[in-house]
């Protein structure tokens, strides 16, 4: 048998990501701690990198390579730009926690983007083996970027925790790619695709792996049941962690559904809707009310993931491209708010003091009323309320439930939305109503102000022109 | 050349750009923001008066149109006009906000820059509302009014500011969301998201009733009507004075002014089959609510109760259309009905902001809103004195003042529906005067109650200016509410005709 060499072109930028990121690590090596901020400047040069290389190669029309293992296409590259943008403004806005916690070391970027490479694959996988493989590089270097606070208990269980449950969940995840290999003869998804159309696969297996698979994902993303994880895994990682776990991986996991449960098992959509609507619902109404109960605002934002999850599997179990277009809108949507939010919430940490709790909001607005601004319209973004870009996004998921007729399931998102504001409602209720119970300066350095300020205004502006970001997402989901 | 100008648009944004220049401007200068605050309502209101002077009132069809696309994708239209009902309710919102920046003037100490950058953009935010065309951009601004409001009640109110603030967002969030649902499921029959679109869509009757089940939903919270009244009395007591007077004066009329561009048109089969609930609903909020209004101690309170009895008069005369078509036959007095109910909105608009105002004079000077801790005010304070009664004549629907012109409107209207109906509308007159002038009885005749009331000084120049702009709005449109009723007969017609042809298929 002949080796052809396959088309390299299309996978630049993961090339690109693996070399520099091998070199960082290597460089690293060799720099002293106050040179540190060299790691963190390549780190940011090799996401900066890998978006041009994104945008030099982006064509509408999808192309596959590595022997069908690989597609670059339209969706892939929006995602991939986000997920590089997301990563940027989460290594930004760790930088001076990190500092000011003798955590600012190399491990934290290496891994940050051996995990951005990752998602990178899972995002542009076309089989369920790189699925698989994107997926596992991203996991790992979570687990491990959970741990890296070494010293601290909780920290350590959470890595734990997350460790034993994930590898459970990828577990699952490779049974169920086994049946589906079993059934269908290849694990390349077109070839699944086709399999599973002509209906020459045995069915009951197809099912059970189906099963599987759904059950993987859900734990991937953390819906319920399959979330607790998620809440510990949240509370427990350095803030810095929680931050990068809260952001772009979101993406990578939007594209691991698309790519297996559409692209692949696209025709037995009729399956996997009911198991869906099943941890849709659940998870909307589980996390918006025991999001209530919280008082650890980084928790919080857990159960308020959770709720987030439920509304973007609205979107994706609707099976019409107007409902995945919505769904990628929600989730990119969603990202810009995850960072900002844990961007304020790390920027108010001192060294010797974690705001972790709802209390340290209060009187935000006579300390800093810029920052208490950005947070508010951060917060009834998530809460959805309108002029800000939340509404748009949970406005066309509802839109493409209404329109397969599931009315039913419309009302129970809106509903749910509406007790799930009262939390959001609560932080505003701190940052604005009460007296501050502490007076520090809250100190910011020029660049994570920028960005902050970029990060709060972007949902403003979105939400007072949220076309051009429709549009996109409608167009690369058009194929 | 003034036909060219984007009117609308500007007194949408103008005030909200203002509030935004409010905010950068900051408290360090405490004199220069209120001036700046004070010039952009102002000019906002100066604005809006061509939308009055070159309206037409000739014809029902939208004027001062504007139209771009703004989401092409779900066929979502930034898409402004004015009728005859909405166009009335923009020049109330200009000149209330006025009103409320003078009333805010040396009370508010505490971050006045984000006070008055507040109401400004919830200026702009409400005349969205009345403006806009399209569904969504109407969902958008409805929904974008409530954050300005949570925060004005939370920040500058009373000891119980975060509890009423938090009822008061969630009530009217939940009431709105199934409207928001009601708007999709019509898009997916009407391909549009047109408010025009969805008045010619033809409906059959289940999903009408469930449509107009969501509308009633949003509006009635928002009215409010009873049952669903009790974030009212909680949000206007703990709000300062400046945001329980936009309270009063606009966002309810928003809620009464839903019902006249939504449930109405869009459902008026339903509407018809339902109108015994609204009437209801609304002779319940007259009587019932007049006599708790009665037993009040706290004179916001009192003042709050007093607007839903009589924004329960607005949603009578919008939903007694029905009962004259069946009754008499014909259409003749329908017309009234509507029209008396939009009088009562303007007036009340006015009564309410007033009163609120009076009680924020008296609280500045006395920091109690409890009736018991005044009496023979009139001694001390003869000017506010005649004002506080005027004001409370006009409340209790005395001929001469606007409270009139809309209650008479409306109870004659009603007679030609059922005299029952009629009866206990009246019943609005007596309690009106008796929960008011007793008020007025208490705090402001007799002999001086205590030490506070004898030290008591009158009201100031700001005070009197802001005041008597009220009170010769009160008179004017008690003695020639023509102005006001011609710009909408066309609309109200045009209304009247719609409602009664069936939109079954």
């Amino acid at each position: 048998m002949n080796f052809v060499a396959p088309d390299f072109m299309p996978v630049l930028p993961e090339i690109f990501v693996l070399t520099l990121t091998c070199l960082i690590l290597v460089i690293d090596v060799f720099l002293e701690q106050r040179q540190r901020h060299i790691t963190y400047g390549l780190a940011q040069i090799t996401l900066l990198g890998a978006a041009l290389l994104t945008l030099l190669t982006y064509s509408q029309a999808p192309v596959t390579t590595m022997f069908g293992h690989y597609i670059k296409d339209a969706m892939g590259d929006l995602l991939k730009l986000f997920i590089y943008l997301a990563s940027a403004a989460v290594f930004l806005y760790s930088r001076d926690y990190l500092r000011q916690r003798n955590l600012f070391k190399g491990e934290y970027y290496v891994l940050g983007l051996f995990g951005v490479l990752g998602m990178m694959i899972m995002v542009s996988a076309h089989s369920l083996l790189s699925v698989y493989l994107g997926l596992e590089l991203l996991s790992l270097s979570l687990y491990a970027l959970v741990a890296t606070d070494r010293d601290s208990p909780v920290a350590s269980e959470a890595a734990m925790k997350y460790f034993v449950l994930g590898s459970l969940a990828s577990g699952m995840l490779l049974y169920g790619i086994s049946m589906i290999y079993g059934a269908t003869g290849s694990v390349d998804l077109q070839v699944v695709a086709d399999a599973v159309g002509q209906q020459s696969a045995n069915n009951l297996v197809l099912v059970f792996g189906l099963v599987f698979l759904v059950v993987g994902l859900a734990f991937k993303l953390g819906a319920v049941p399959f979330h607790m994880w998620l809440p510990d895994v949240y509370q427990g990682a350095p803030t810095s962690v929680t931050l990068y776990i809260g952001s772009a991986p979101k993406l990578a996991a939007f594209a691991l559904v698309m790519r297996i449960l559409v692209d692949g098992l696209g025709t037995l959509q009729g399956d996997w809707q009911q198991m869906l609507i099943i941890l849709a619902v659940l998870s909307i109404a589980l996390g918006n009310l025991v999001a209530i109960a919280q008082t650890n605002i980084k928790r919080m934002l857990a159960y308020s993931t959770i709720s987030h999850v439920g509304f973007l599997l609205l979107g994706i179990l609707s099976g019409t491209p107007e409902g995945y277009a919505a769904s990628m809108f929600y989730t990119i949507v969603y990202v810009l708010m995850a960072v900002g939010a844990f961007g304020v919430i790390i920027v108010l940490s001192r060294s010797g003091f974690e705001a972790e709790n709802i209390d340290d909001f209060k009187g935000l607005n006579d300390r800093s009323p810029w920052l208490a601004f950005l947070m508010m319209m951060i917060m009834m973004s998530m809460a959805g309320v309108p002029f800000l870009v939340g509404f748009y996004a949970k406005w066309v998921v509802l839109q493409a439930v209404v329109d397969i007729g599931l009315v039913w399931l419309a009302i129970v998102g809106v509903v749910f939305s509406v007790i799930g504001a009262f939390y959001y409602l609560r932080v505003v209720k701190c940052i604005y109503f009460e007296k501050p119970e502490q007076s520090e300066v809250i100190e910011l350095s020029r660049d994570t102000e920028i960005m902050i300020s970029a990060n709060g205004l972007l949902l403003v502006v979105l939400g007072l022109y949220p076309t051009a970001l429709m549009t996109w997402c409608a167009a690369a989901l058009l194929n | 050349m003034l036909s060219e100008l984007p009117l609308l648009s500007l007194v949408i944004w103008f005030p909200i750009l203002g509030g935004i220049a409010v905010l950068f401007v900051g408290d360090e200068n405490p004199v220069r923001v209120k001036a700046l605050a004070l010039t952009v309502a102002i000019l906002s209101f100066l604005i809006s008066i061509p939308l009055f002077s070159h309206f037409d009132a000739t014809t029902a069809a939208m004027q001062f149109q504007e139209f771009v696309p703004w989401i092409p994708a779900f066929n979502v239209n930034y898409h402004l006009g004015v009728d005859g009902f909405s166009m009335p309710l923009i020049l109330l919102t200009a000149f209330m906000t006025v009103l409320v920046v003078i009333a805010g003037w040396e009370v508010i100490q505490y971050r006045i820059a984000q006070y008055m950058a507040a109401f400004l953009i919830m200026e702009g935010l409400m005349i969205g509302v009345f403006a806009a065309l399209d569904a969504i951009l109407f969902y958008v601004f409805f929904e974008a009014m409530l954050i300005p409001m949570f925060l004005i009640i939370g920040i500058w109110g009373g000891p119980r500011r975060v509890y009423a603030t938090i009822k008061f967002f969630l009530y009217t969030f939940l009431g709105s969301v199934f409207m928001l649902i009601a708007l999709i499921y019509m898009y997916n029959q009407a391909s549009s998201f047109e408010i025009l679109d969805f008045h010619k869509l033809p409906l059959n009757i289940t999903e009408q009733v469930l449509i107009f089940f969501a509308f009633l939903l949003g509006f009635a919270v928002k009215v409010p009507m009873w049952p669903v009244h009790t974030w009212l009395p909680d949000a206007h007591v703990e709000a300062p004075t400046g945001g329980s007077v936009i309270l009063a004066a606009i966002t309810l009329k928003i809620g009464g002014y839903g019902f006249l561009r939504f449930a109405l048109p869009i459902t008026p089969d339903a509407s018809a089959m339902l109108d015994w609930l609204i009437i209801t609903m609304s002779l319940v909020a007259v009587v019932y609510i007049g006599l708790v209004a009665l037993i009040q101690q706290d004179m916001k309170k009192l003042i709050a109760y007093s607007s839903i009895a009589h924004m329960g008069f607005v949603t009578l005369g919008f939903f007694i259309v029905f009962g004259i078509e069946r009754s008499t036959g014909s259409l003749s007095g329908a017309a009234m009905g509507i029209e008396g109910g939009m009088v009562q909105m303007v007036s009340h608009g006015f009564i309410s902001g007033a009163l609120f105002l009076c009680v924020g004079v008296l609280y500045d000077r006395v920091h109690s809103r409890q009736i018991k801790d005044y009496g023979g005010v009139a001694n001390t304070m003869p000017i506010f004195a005649a004002f506080m009664v005027l004001f409370g004549m006009a409340n209790s629907g005395l001929p001469g003042t606007s409270g009139f012109v809309g209650e008479f409107m409306v109870i004659l209207s009603s007679f030609k529906a059922s005299f029952w109906i009629a009866f206990l509308a009246s019943a609005t007159l007596i309690l009106g005067a008796a929960y008011t002038l007793w008020l007025v009885k208490r705090v402001i005749f007799g002999e001086i109650g205590n030490q506070h009331v004898a030290e008591l000084e009158d009201v100031n120049t700001r005070e009197i200016i802001m005041l008597s702009l009220l009170a010769a709005a009160v008179l004017l449109l008690g003695v020639w509410p023509d102005p006001l009723t011609s710009v909408m007969h066309a609309s109200v017609d045009n209304l009247v005709q719609h409602v009664v042809a069936s939109k079954l298929l």
